[in-house]
């Protein structure tokens, strides 16, 4: 199969994702397709990884663990930035749409960090012999996760919804430092460690698979936050008193 | 008539105020407010120097008596015990503010956010460099470094560090200090942005010590300036938006 | 409304799950004095941090002194005193210095704010206690700091967050005396008290609040 035929599926998240400003309850229907595309993604993706990718010349049978690997940190990296937009817009236009977002974002994020990580440190005992390398972004993106597991116990922390919202909003902008620290880490330690490549250069039998596994895990993602933006946006019903609770105004002194 | 009696007998309406300060007027007394609190309360300044020494020792239990290894990676635990002791000012320095709310105090005076932020960041970067000077003479001594470039560069990357620690520190304290469970929030959100920060500081400090053949301490340098202008500016943006949303 | 000291329409608060306030509109003249009384939680705390800008409202307009508040809350800040719940001091600072700051962010010389210091310090009876931490103050000696911090300002509109509470009957009658100076000079006055008795001797509206609304007051 050329490695083209799974950026086809694409479209549909894509596609979804710009509609969504200008029809908001788009979602509401559509998830399910996200959802199977999501599962039918990542099955072929893990298949092909699995069954038909032969196994590469250094790293052996290992290597397929990237298809599942690579997805989810970099779509964790993408929820991380995705809540650092959400942080900018609740700064700007105050909207508890952001906030919950953010929330939903973090959230996420921190998920699919975590286990992108834990697949990472099992790839590495075979092929390097430890589990943790001290590689410069193995290690820099565990300490994103600490920063969003941060963030995310300072709201469980604060209890007043506006002030929760302005503070993890600030928390959020600055933390877009920590996903450029990911990024560039590689960079300002290469004296010490190697530079670590991407798949597609590593191996690129592996790309068709790993495409696959990648669009699935992003459809993945956006159920996900949706999923939980749906929660944060009921917590928030029951938690912010709604101006209709108010009555009528009340005569002019 | 003098200005005190004015205030003390004059009809409260009718006498014309002084112009208030501006930004840069009022960075100052805040400023000199917190210096003048540190100072008063100096005992826990002179800890906050043994919490430094504490640590730069307690590396070599931890390593075993092995002065080589020591040696090399003293510029990483020199900086470590810095980044351990600002925690500790850091979270002092709201710590005061949120007492009997003197923040609220400042903000309705009314005193500029940014300035409160500006003294705040300012203060504890005089403090951390302080500490620095302490313990990078001590750093030299017990680790038997020797200074290859001149000790004016060690005190510029030992500035520009403290500048960037203290920035990206004010911001967070001024969250975690309102939140409960503060004393843990501070460093898991702090220490992650730093990352970046302990590295090129630690880099430039070692070459200090061991030369630098390949010439990149201005690259370093540069580093640490770029992240210092990222977070002076998000602290200056920020800050207001903190402390005055409640 | 140009010589109302506040003016508020429909303005509310809330706390998360609860209002505390509920649509309140309310205006007072300047050179008026008003007596703010409810149960503990009617949200009285809240109304007066609300007028001194220390929080914004939900929802609903403010004007203080001829500024909205959303147009800068520096301008109000200048003009309007809150005597909190909180002394805002700085207890490792001396009575004094506590003071000096104050009168320096304000914009004395550095001059005029010790000179201040010191006469507003013999107003409030603390003439002795200059160079104390506030740390070695009772809780009297800090409410009458904290008036001198009050008084420091010259508000044009002031606002007292139950004033008596933690003091002795002699600190009472101090406390009536300062406030009954206060309204002398011609600043505008918030009252919110339990004293109901004190608090009606000493002003001349009143505002009832009950559960963030306002009520008519029975007694
Ligand atoms: N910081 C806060 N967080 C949550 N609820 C608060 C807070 N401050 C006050 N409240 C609630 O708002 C209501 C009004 O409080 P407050 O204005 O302090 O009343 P008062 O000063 O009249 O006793 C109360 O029910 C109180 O529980
Ligand atoms: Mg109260």
């Amino acid at each position: 199969m050329p490695s083209w035929v799974p950026l086809v599926l694409l479209l549909v998240p894509v596609g979804i994702c710009l509609a969504l400003p200008f029809k908001r309850d788009l979602l509401d229907k559509v998830w399910l397709v996200l959802a199977a595309e999501a599962v039918f993604g990542i099955g072929v993706g893990t298949y092909l990884a699995l069954f038909s990718v032969p196994p590469e010349r250094d790293m052996g049978e290992v290597v397929r663990i990237f298809a599942a690997h690579v997805p989810q940190v970099q779509n964790a990296l993408l929820a991380v930035v995705l809540n650092f937009g959400c942080s900018l817009w609740f700064l700007i236009r105050k909207s508890w749409v952001a906030d919950s977002l953010a929330e939903s974002s973090a959230e996420v994020g921190l998920y699919l960090g975590a286990v992108g990580t834990a697949l990472g440190a099992i790839w590495a005992k075979p092929t390097w012999g430890v589990y943790w390398t001290w590689d410069p972004r193995l290690t820099s993106a565990a300490v994103m996760l600490i920063y969003y597991a941060g963030y995310l116990a300072l709201r469980r922390f604060t209890d007043n919804p506006d002030t929760r919202a302005t503070w993890s909003a600030a928390l959020g902008t600055f933390g877009i430092v920590i996903p450029v620290t990911v990024y560039k880490s590689v960079v300002w330690m290469k004296s010490m460690h190697q530079v670590q490549s991407s798949p597609e250069t590593v191996y690129p039998q592996l790309v068709t698979a790993f495409r696959f596994s990648a669009i699935g895990f992003l459809c993945l993602m956006i159920v996900f936050i949706y999923q939980r933006y749906r929660i944060a946006q009921e917590q928030l019903k029951r938690e912010v008193a709604p101006p209709e609770a108010l009555g009528a105004p009340q005569g002019a002194a | 008539m003098t200005p005190a009696e004015t205030v003390a007998q004059a009809p409260a309406v009718t006498t014309a105020r002084p112009v208030r300060p501006g930004l840069f007027a009022c960075t100052v007394i805040l400023l000199r407010k917190d210096l003048l609190l540190e100072w008063r309360t100096r005992a826990r300044l002179n800890a906050l120097v043994f919490f430094g020494i504490c640590t730069l020792l307690m590396f070599s239990f931890a390593l075993g008596a092995n002065a080589m290894a020591l040696r090399e990676h003293a510029s990483g635990y020199f900086w470590l015990a810095i980044l351990f002791a600002s925690v500790l000012s850091l979270s002092e320095s709201f710590r005061v503010e949120q007492e009997n709310h003197s923040l609220d105090g400042l903000r309705l005076a009314p005193a500029n956010g940014r300035a409160i932020f500006l003294a705040k960041a300012i203060g504890n970067t005089v403090l951390l460099w302080g500490l620095g000077a302490v313990l990078a003479p001590l750093s030299i001594a017990v680790f038997d470094l020797r200074v290859v470039m001149s000790l004016f560069t060690l005190a510029f990357i030992m500035l520009v560090g403290s500048m960037a620690i203290s920035a990206a520190g004010t911001f967070y304290a001024s969250i975690a200090s309102n939140a409960r469970a503060r004393d843990v929030l501070l460093p898991i959100l702090l220490f992650p942005v730093l990352v970046p920060v302990l590295i090129a500081a630690v880099k430039a400090t070692t070459m200090v010590f061991e030369g630098d053949p390949m010439n990149q301490m201005e690259s370093w340098l540069t580093l640490l300036g770029s992240l210092n202008v990222i977070y002076w500016g998000l602290g200056l943006v920020l800050f207001p938006r903190i402390i005055e949303d409640l | 409304m140009a010589d109302a000291a506040f003016h508020i329409v429909d303005v509310s608060k809330r706390y998360g799950p609860r209002w505390a306030l509920a649509r309140l509109t309310f205006s007072l003249e300047r050179g008026k004095s008003l007596l703010l009384t409810g149960h503990n939680g009617s949200g009285k705390t809240t109304l007066l941090k609300i007028l001194a800008t220390a929080m914004s409202p939900t929802l609903g307009k403010l004007t203080v002194l001829g500024h909205d508040c959303h147009e800068g809350r520096e301008p109000i800040r200048e003009k309007v005193g809150l005597l909190s719940h909180a002394s805002f001091l700085y207890e490792d600072l001396t009575a004094a210095q506590n003071l000096v700051v104050l009168a320096r962010l304000i914009g004395m010389t550095d001059g005029e704010a010790d000179a201040t210091a010191d006469a507003m310090l013999t107003r409030v009876g603390l003439a002795k206690r200059r160079d104390h931490p506030v740390r070695q103050f009772s809780a009297g000696m800090r409410k009458r700091l904290a008036v001198g911090r009050l008084l420091l300002k010259r508000p044009e509109l002031a606002l007292l967050d139950e004033p008596f509470g933690e003091l002795d009957p002699q600190g009472i009658g101090e406390m009536e005396k300062l406030i009954a100076e206060l309204a002398a000079q011609g600043t505008t006055l918030v009252l919110a008290t339990h004293l109901v008795d004190q608090g009606k001797a000493l002003t001349t509206e009143r505002l009832h609040l009950e559960e963030g609304r306002r009520v008519e007051a029975r007694a």
